[in-house]
């Protein structure tokens, strides 16, 4: 009846029950307030129904924060781990639960806090960017976000029914085989980042088709904002490299649930495929977070120098370049496969070249600033400390692509310092950039510009505390993932200090936590009645903030790359006396959190091997989906007068 | 509202009706270009491993050309009589009615696609009588998920068939139907490239 699912499934160390318990205390509640409030049809209705795409956006990003709490305490208990475990001290983890952290940190921060952050972003900007009243497909973008959230509820909930991978965040066979991983992990693992991943390959498609079929008249290619040309080049590389992931895991899934030999030792399996496939999509992925996060720099850049980009051009075909090159050093991850000199010189010198653009960029940006009346408002101080903190990451990464360096340095901590380095001072510095960035935009009022500066100041030197440490500890030969540190290598110091730095990176996320809270509780102070508090150039500062439902009640006619810096300062007879139109709108539905929920008990059949649930849940997405598409009447009109009314209320106010 | 304002909205929800229809195919059309990532990924595997057969049967021991000739001819044929049922939905947007025709040829197309659907699944009912499955060998792992997966893709065009067809049944030839059909079109004819590799590599190349 119930597969391989039996009590003892339900974990007994105090560590992992706790974290079961305040998981289980925190959605008590959340259900709590919600009902004592009786906010429930609200929610439903406003909410979890929503295909708004400006809604679906502040949905992705609260998940990408709750995760990031969770990935964070993952972070926190490593780095804890190993400062108690130096020499005969094992530390507070048992061997398997550490394995189990390490993985979940990894998945958890690139496909639960990276990639949700990211759409969130994109669902903010975009639509608004290109003078567009939604996304292409609201509904599929509304699905999208759920499977989303039911890869990563999969991922907790193996925190208390069950395990998780203790394989690494890619899990390389065969260790994730069957024979070496004959637990639940690995299948909790393979599924949620399947289902997550069919939602991050259909919001792709949607953003891709939006982008370019729903431009605002006279928006061609070439005048589009920077972080729409990233957001296009990013989604290009989520459409051709998620696929290759479905495939992978799926060739995976099939080794273990069918008894396959894809990836096995024997049978004439190949396990060094898997690394190559995994990496096809894996390096692609980091590019897909971290040009939207350029595209985020670049708009940011210009709005608080007081000018327009330097090198619009050169910035588009810098991302181009970097769009293609990064499907070309996939074997960079591996060069100790043993491919051969030519095969690693190859992938080498294509790594080497990606620092080219990359650099084109970067100077684009000081260029940007050079000479600019430079605002430093906290963005600015984001992008500022990503250029200093990426520079360095740039390098040690050309560092790592010269293969005989990388066989000395592979799977060191030298390694972990260089992507974290990356990846932090890119693509997370990005993203928060960002969001303070847009934040007005979506709510109508700007976020507490101290506590924001301080969460910086904290983020930034906490990162150097804990990861130049990681450098060195690096070129001293330490091996990534290890949860014990052998007597007399002299680690133990550095280790301490950078656990230090996480905690000053802790430090900075309670900031921004008490920034939302300050900034939530003053919001009538830091009312943006203007719709652009920061004097910007693109469109989406040209409706209100929070703009209306349909985002524009005129779709506005574009004549350059600073289009709304033009209807700032010489309106058109148009802008000045709109005339409105009917507008379609697309109607509220749930379809998209009922086959997300079907779609959740096909993963969680399938990871207990509970084959009746597994089939129903997918016999029921099959029949949902079919629901679907019989429905016609999914789309509403808003008259011409009702746009009149809302329009004129708000001029008035 | 004035004659003009009432002409300019109904020309802006025809525009509106139209571009959803392009946005959908044109999406579709994304969508099928990462199917061919995905599929890309497996014949990249069925590369790797063809020659693993770990002491089991090659491919040259295991198919009979013959039999999937008449399932490739099958499928094309599919391909065929789609075509038809789309060309008569095209006719019946010039003002002729044939709901009837377009209904015929989709059935016969579900039928020809149901019997290539069974022509493959008896072929891997024999090999596994045969005692060669897929746990047999890599290679043969990586036969029965390459050619699987276009099963699988089959069996969804083969519902989504049934689907679009009770919607011509029920709502006729509309502009809304008409691009149902050509999206399913899309994705049926894809199928039939996909075979043709398929054809080509696993089981002519098998058979050299």
């Amino acid at each position: 009846m119930f597969g391989n699912l039996t009590l003892s499934a339900i974990p007994t160390d105090p560590i992992t029950i706790g974290g079961g318990f305040v998981m289980v205390l925190s959605i008590s509640t959340i259900i709590g307030l919600l009902t004592y409030f009786k906010k429930w049809k609200w929610l439903w209705t406003e909410w979890l129904t929503s295909v708004d795409h400006k809604k679906i956006g502040v949905m992705y990003i609260i998940l990408a924060f709750v995760m990031m709490l969770r990935g964070f305490s993952d972070a926190i208990m490593m780095r804890l781990q190993q400062a108690l475990s130096v020499g005969d001290a094992v530390g507070y983890l048992p061997p398997e639960h550490y394995d189990q952290i390490f993985t979940a940190h990894g998945v958890i921060m690139i496909f639960f806090v990276a990639m949700p952050l990211m759409f969130g972003l994109i669902n903010w900007a975009v639509p608004l960017q290109i003078g567009a009243r939604d996304v292409a497909f609201p509904f599929l973008n509304s699905m999208s976000l759920w499977l989303t959230i039911t890869g990563a509820m999969l991922v907790n909930l193996s925190l208390v029914v069950g395990e998780f991978a203790a394989t690494g965040w890619l899990a390389y066979p065969p260790l994730s085989g069957i024979v070496y991983s004959p637990g639940v992990g690995v299948d909790y693992y393979i599924w949620a980042l399947q289902i997550a991943g069919v939602g991050s390959l259909l919001s792709g498609i949607n953003f891709f088709v939006t982008i370019l079929m729903m431009r605002a008249q006279g928006m061609n290619m070439m005048r589009m904002p920077v972080f729409t040309w990233t957001v296009f080049c990013s989604m290009i590389l989520v459409i051709i490299s998620f696929p290759i992931l479905t495939a992978t895991l799926g060739m995976l899934s099939l080794d273990r649930l069918l008894g396959m030999h894809f990836f096995t030792s024997d049978f004439g399996g190949n396990a060094m495929m898997y690394v190559n496939l995994i990496w096809a999509w894996g390096h692609p992925e980091v590019y897909i977070l971290v040009l939207p996060a350029f595209g985020i720099f670049s708009e940011v850049v210009a709005t608080f120098s007081r000018k327009k980009l330097f090198g619009y051009t050169t910035m588009i075909w810098a991302t181009i370049a970097i769009t293609f090159l990064s499907f070309v050093v996939w074997v960079h991850h591996f060069f100790t496969m043993g491919a051969g000199a030519n095969v690693n010189a190859f992938f080498g010198i294509m790594t080497m070249i990606i620092a080219i653009p990359t650099g084109v960029k970067i100077f684009n940006w000081l260029f940007t600033m050079f000479r600019g009346r430079i605002i430093f408002a906290s963005p600015m101080l984001w992008m500022i400390g990503f250029v200093v903190t990426f520079t360095i990451g740039g390098m040690t990464g050309v560092l790592l692509a010269v293969p005989g360096a990388d066989f000395q340095l592979h799977n060191s901590l030298f390694l972990i310092a260089h992507f974290h380095n990356t990846i932090i001072g890119g693509v997370v510095f990005g993203y928060f950039a960002g969001l303070t960035y847009w934040w007005s935009k979506i709510f109508g009022f700007t976020l507490n510009e101290r506590l924001g500066k301080a969460a910086f100041w904290h983020w930034i030197i906490g990162f150097f505390v804990t990861f130049t440490p990681l450098y060195i500890l690096g070129l001293m030969g330490m091996t990534r993932r290890l949860n014990n540190i052998p007597a007399g290598t002299g680690w133990e110091t550095l280790l301490y200090v950078a656990g230090i730095g996480a905690l000053i990176i802790g430090i900075g996320i309670v900031l921004q936590i008490l920034q939302l809270i300050v900034s939530i509780r003053d919001r009538e102070k830091n009312r943006d009645t203007t719709g652009d508090p920061w004097d910007a150039r693109t469109l989406e500062w040209s409706t209100s903030s929070p703009p209306p439902f349909y985002n524009f009640a005129v779709i506005p006619v574009v004549w350059g790359r600073s289009p709304f810096w033009g209807m700032k300062n010489n309106p058109t007879e148009r802008e000045l006396n709109p005339q409105y139109q009917d507008i379609h709108m697309p109607k509220n539905t749930g379809m998209g959190l009922y086959i997300a929920i079907a779609s959740f008990f096909v993963g969680f059949g399938l990871v207990w091997h509970i084959w009746w649930l597994a089939g129903l849940g997918f016999v029921a997405v099959i029949a949902l989906v079919i629901i679907r598409s019989f429905d016609y009447d999914t789309e509403y009109v808003v008259t011409a007068e009702e746009i009149a009314r809302i329009e004129n209320a708000r001029k008035q106010k | 509202m004035n004659t003009e304002t009432l002409n300019q909205n109904l020309t802006a929800t025809h525009e509106a009706h139209q571009t959803r229809g392009a946005k959908a195919l044109f999406g579709f059309w994304t969508y099928i270009m990462s199917d061919v990532l995905l599929f890309g990924a497996i014949f990249a595997s069925y590369a790797v491993l063809h020659d693993n057969i770990f002491g089991g049967p090659s491919a040259k021991e295991l198919f009979s050309m013959p039999f999937v000739l008449v399932e490739t001819l099958v499928l094309l044929a599919s391909s065929f009589t789609f075509g038809l049922a789309s060309l008569h939905a095209h006719h019946h947007a010039e003002g002729r009615n044939c709901i009837p025709k377009v209904v015929k040829w989709l059935g016969i197309t579900f039928l020809l696609g149901a019997v290539f659907l069974g022509m493959e699944l008896f072929e891997f009912a024999k090999l596994l009588e045969e005692g060669n499955g897929w746990q047999r060998s890599g290679f043969l792992s990586a036969f029965f998920t390459l050619v699987g997966t276009h099963g699988l893709h089959v069996t969804a065009g083969l519902i989504w068939m049934g689907s679009v067809t009770a919607q011509v049944v029920r709502h006729g030839i509309t502009e809304r139907t008409i691009n149902k059909i050509s999206t399913l079109g899309l994705f049926w004819h894809f199928l039939d490239i996909v075979w043709i590799f398929i054809f080509t590599f696993v089981y002519l190349m098998g058979a050299i």
